[in-house]
């Protein structure tokens, strides 16, 4: 017979002296909790240096603009509920009020970035407010439904270009302020979404995702907890959207293509979806390796969508939980 | 018990589809006092409490609170006015510890306004005041209970956390849905003095009821409910001395037959 | 008159797409969103097959049919009844095995306008003054079809039956002994099947691309949901409310509208009535 046996999962010594405020007795134990964090800051800093040819450091703007959809998408999904497969509707809003304002008002990339971050996070939450009290798969296809409409009735009506988009954005001055301030905003909205997630809002906002019925037992109104979350995560890819204009000097209908929506959550989904590191380290992996398969056409989409498959399928998990399993905790094979 | 009731109901009715959950009821609750409902399954009592407090919408009739009309509000304006309540199938927040839990009603721009919190500025002062709570419920402060994930938590303190979300809110009314449902009889024995409690402080309960020994000991008032029906109201030995009460929950020969 | 004409065939082609879909999430409520690659897919199988093997028409469209079945009860099989029941999981999972597929046939190289099928029948006839050809005839026939036949197979077939008490209540299902996945992984054959069977209705009458692979998949989602997702009596009527609309509009407006109003139908239904005009899930979506 086989012996049964079962795998045991144990916190870290080290783990469990540094949960909390313990954790700045000692050198060893600050060094745990810093490390990681070290290691994502300095390598996310180094990298435009380390990288050589523009091609490539064009290609890390792209995976920043990728992050901060799948920031926002894994900030909605696993922390208030709402899975939204509309990335390609904030990459788009923001891409077109950016370029609109640049190439009609003559603003500056410094101006018109943050306007149409407000702005467009504010538009997109507005037109999806009616949404929000949809659950689950219903809020998803809505939003897929979203950008789709959007492309399709820019085309129908030809306004903003038409087909052929706003042409003419103005660029960033020079490459180093393009990426660093890009990398920049990737860390700040990641530091800040996870600080976030652990303050009080971030309960509620949880609370949203666990149990509405208790919240709204609570007194909150579930409403205007979601559309403010929502917010957030449509500023990011409004953001996102209104960098990518200006790094393109273009703005047009493929900002609304379904990329924009499926890529994010494929990195989610590899990269640990609920830790927030995740996604962005998904992006990381999965957008150089989409650019390296340029040169085979379209099937690079058919070698992510299958990576995406069998993550979902075998890995639900995704790297950095597993990672960060590794990290915190050792595990054994014990006798049942 | 002359005064003007805190909380009146006229007349709510309420059809899913083809079946009248609630017709026509009517009641009024005083001031402090502890009014049980008590119906055999079906009699449309957490429909009742869903109507009061919003989670439903009522398909007409009108609920009173201290004289403003809440029959049409948005649950959490009911609750933030001070009307709060517990569920039956206890809804915690899972992946949260026990006290935080609390933190989302202590969020609320009611439990904010109330004080209590945040005042002091004093670094955890917020965790004090949930575990504070939490104590005052029954949970014991020196344990590792109250920083259990909800998850793993046995009945008895769900039952008590859902009271604690209520009472985070500074509640002037709790409709209690089956509180003692579902615990051992040393649970309920230490769940009523609780109650007592609870109306000591000043706030008026409405509770669901299938135990009715227990709830009897803390209710001096009832009201019964058969098929969405208000059938009777008094003190409860009256009540259940009444003819038609009695049938509904024993079931009589014509009523047999005609199911 | 062209209206009420050009509606019903137009209505009827959507119903044939979206019945398929309607059916998988009426049984399993699993939404399978690589619903309209298995439409363009089956369109390329009975090409080769014509074109490779030549063979009949007839016999072909019957292999080809077997064909899909079993490629939509293999996804079923290997894939999706790992994620059942994790409704998010299961729409990027089927969505991503449909691109894959979509994009598979593009990469190989099964682009552009040469792809086409024969029409069963050439010609075409005139009602009331406007010409329609004998294939578009055949479309409303076999719609028409279609819906009889799976009405008697979920009404008087044991198979059918059990397939209905799964859509009704799954767990009582599993209580009377219905096998839960082997009946989802009927539903799934089946609901490939009737996509096959839509695209080689269809198909005939333009090119086979894939982008018809998105479109149709919103076209089917846009159906089932106006028409309550699970309830496929609910998708008929839909059908027929879009596809009237949709002709409307590219009457008096502009053909760009086309898909516009799909889209339109689909977010004005879940903001205002997201169980659809037939649904039974209101208690359990919507729960504002």
């Amino acid at each position: 017979m086989i012996e049964e046996r079962r795998k045991e999962r144990l916190d870290r010594g080290i783990k469990v002296t540094t949960e909390g405020i313990y954790a700045i007795s000692s050198w060893q134990e600050m060094g745990y909790l810093l490390l990681p964090r070290l290691v994502l800051i300095c390598g996310i800093l180094v990298l435009p240096l380390v990288i050589p040819s523009l091609y490539w450091q064009r290609v890390i703007s792209i995976v920043c603009i990728y992050s901060l959809l799948a920031l926002g998408f894994d900030f909605l999904a696993h922390f208030v509920g709402l899975v939204s497969l509309g990335g390609a509707f904030f990459i788009g809003t923001g891409g077109y009020i950016a370029a609109i304002l640049n190439t009609s008002f003559g603003l500056p990339p410094i101006l018109t970035i943050p306007i149409a971050t407000i702005a467009g996070g504010a538009i997109c939450t507005l037109l999806l407010y009616p949404c929000l009290p949809l659950r689950g798969v219903y809020f998803a296809i809505v939003t897929l439904m979203y950008p789709l409409v959007m492309a399709r009735i820019i085309e129908a009506l030809d306004v903003l270009g038409g087909t052929d988009g706003i042409i003419g954005v103005a660029s960033f001055p020079n490459r180093w302020i393009e990426q660093y301030g890009l990398l920049l905003i990737v860390m700040v909205s990641l530091f800040g979404l996870r600080r976030l997630v652990n303050e009080d809002i971030g309960l509620v906002f949880r609370g949203v995702k666990d149990n509405d019925q208790a919240v709204k037992a609570s007194a909150l109104s579930i409403n205007f907890y979601k559309s403010i979350a929502v917010f957030i995560a449509s500023s990011l890819g409004c953001l996102a959207g209104a960098y990518l204009a200006h790094i393109y000097m273009w703005s047009g209908i493929s900002q609304f293509a379904l990329d924009f929506s499926i890529i994010p959550i494929a990195a989610t989904v590899i990269g640990g979806g609920g830790t927030l590191v995740g996604p962005v380290l998904g992006c990381f992996i999965l957008v150089p390796i989409s650019e390296l398969l340029r040169a085979f056409g379209t099937l690079r989409i058919v070698f992510y969508s299958l990576i995406l498959v069998a993550f979902i399928v075998f890995r639900s998990e995704g790297i950095m939980v597993y990672a960060q399993r590794k990290y915190h905790q050792f595990e054994r094979w014990v006798k049942v | 018990m002359s005064s003007e009731p805190v909380l009146q109901v006229k007349n709510i009715n309420k059809a899913f589809g083809g079946v009248q959950a609630l017709k026509d009821v009517s009641f009024d609750v005083h001031e402090g006092e502890i009014l049980g409902i008590i119906g055999p399954n079906g009699s449309g009592k957490t429909t009742l409490i869903n109507c009061i407090t919003g989670f439903i919408k009522m398909d007409s009739g009108k609920v009173t609170f201290r004289g403003r009309d809440i029959s049409s509000k948005a649950p959490h304006k009911i609750a933030a006015m001070g009307v709060t309540r517990t569920f039956q199938i206890m809804r915690p927040y899972y992946t949260l510890p026990a006290y935080k839990n609390l933190i989302i009603p202590l969020f609320s721009p009611r439990a904010r306004k109330a004080g209590g919190w945040r005042g002091g500025g004093k670094l955890g002062d917020r965790d004090t005041v949930c575990i504070d709570i939490l104590e005052e419920i029954g949970f014991e402060r020196d344990s590792f209970v109250p920083y259990k994930l909800a998850s793993t938590l046995p009945t008895g303190y769900l039952k008590r956390l859902e009271l604690a979300r209520c009472l985070a809110l500074r509640p002037e009314i709790i409709l209690c849905d089956e509180v003692f449902s579902g615990l051992s009889m040393s649970e309920i024995a230490s769940m009523v003095p609780l109650i007592e409690r609870l109306q000591m402080d000043g706030i008026t309960l409405i509770m669901i009821e299938h135990r009715l020994r227990e709830l009897f000991r803390v209710s001096k008032r009832v009201m019964v409910l058969n098929f969405g029906e208000k059938l009777s109201e008094g003190i409860p030995e009256e009540v259940m001395a009444d003819e038609e009460v009695k049938r509904a929950y024993l079931g009589s020969e014509e009523v047999e037959e005609s199911v | 008159m062209d209206i009420l004409i050009y509606g019903i065939i137009n209505s009827i082609s959507l119903a044939l797409i979206a019945i398929g879909f309607a059916l998988v999430y009426g049984i399993s409520r699993l939404a399978n969103f690589a619903h309209g690659a298995l439409y363009v897919v089956n369109g390329f199988i009975v090409w080769s097959i014509l074109n490779i093997l030549h063979i009949n028409y007839l016999l072909s469209i019957i292999l080809s049919l077997i064909i899909i079945g079993l490629i939509g009860a293999a996804i079923y099989q290997f894939i999706l009844i790992r994620v059942r029941g994790m409704a998010i999981s299961e729409i990027i999972a089927s969505y991503a095995i449909g691109l894959a597929m979509l994009e598979g046939f593009r990469w190989g190289g099964f682009k552009g306008m040469t792809y086409t099928l024969p029409v069963f029948i050439r010609g075409s006839i005139e009602i009331a003054g406007i010409p329609v050809d004998f294939q578009r005839i055949l479309l409303v026939l076999i719609g028409g079809l279609v819906v009889l036949l799976l009405w008697l197979f979920t009404h008087y077939n044991r198979i059918g039956l059990a397939l209905r008490g799964m859509a009704q209540d799954e767990r009582a299902a599993m209580m009377l002994g219905i096998d839960s996945d082997k009946m989802a992984l009927i539903a799934m054959g089946l609901g490939s099947i009737l996509a096959g069977l839509a695209a080689v209705v269809i198909l005939p009458m333009g090119n086979i691309v894939v982008e018809a692979g998105y479109d149709k998949l919103i076209m089917a989602i846009a159906v089932c949901i106006v028409g309550g997702l699970g309830s496929w009596v609910g998708a008929v009527i839909a059908a027929f409310l879009i596809g009237f609309a949709q002709i409307i509009t590219v009457k008096y407006i502009a053909s760009h509208f086309h898909m516009v109003i799909a889209l339109l139908a689909i977010i004005i239904t879940l903001v205002l009535r997201p169980s659809g005009l037939f649904g039974r899930q209101k208690e359990l979506e919507e729960r504002v």
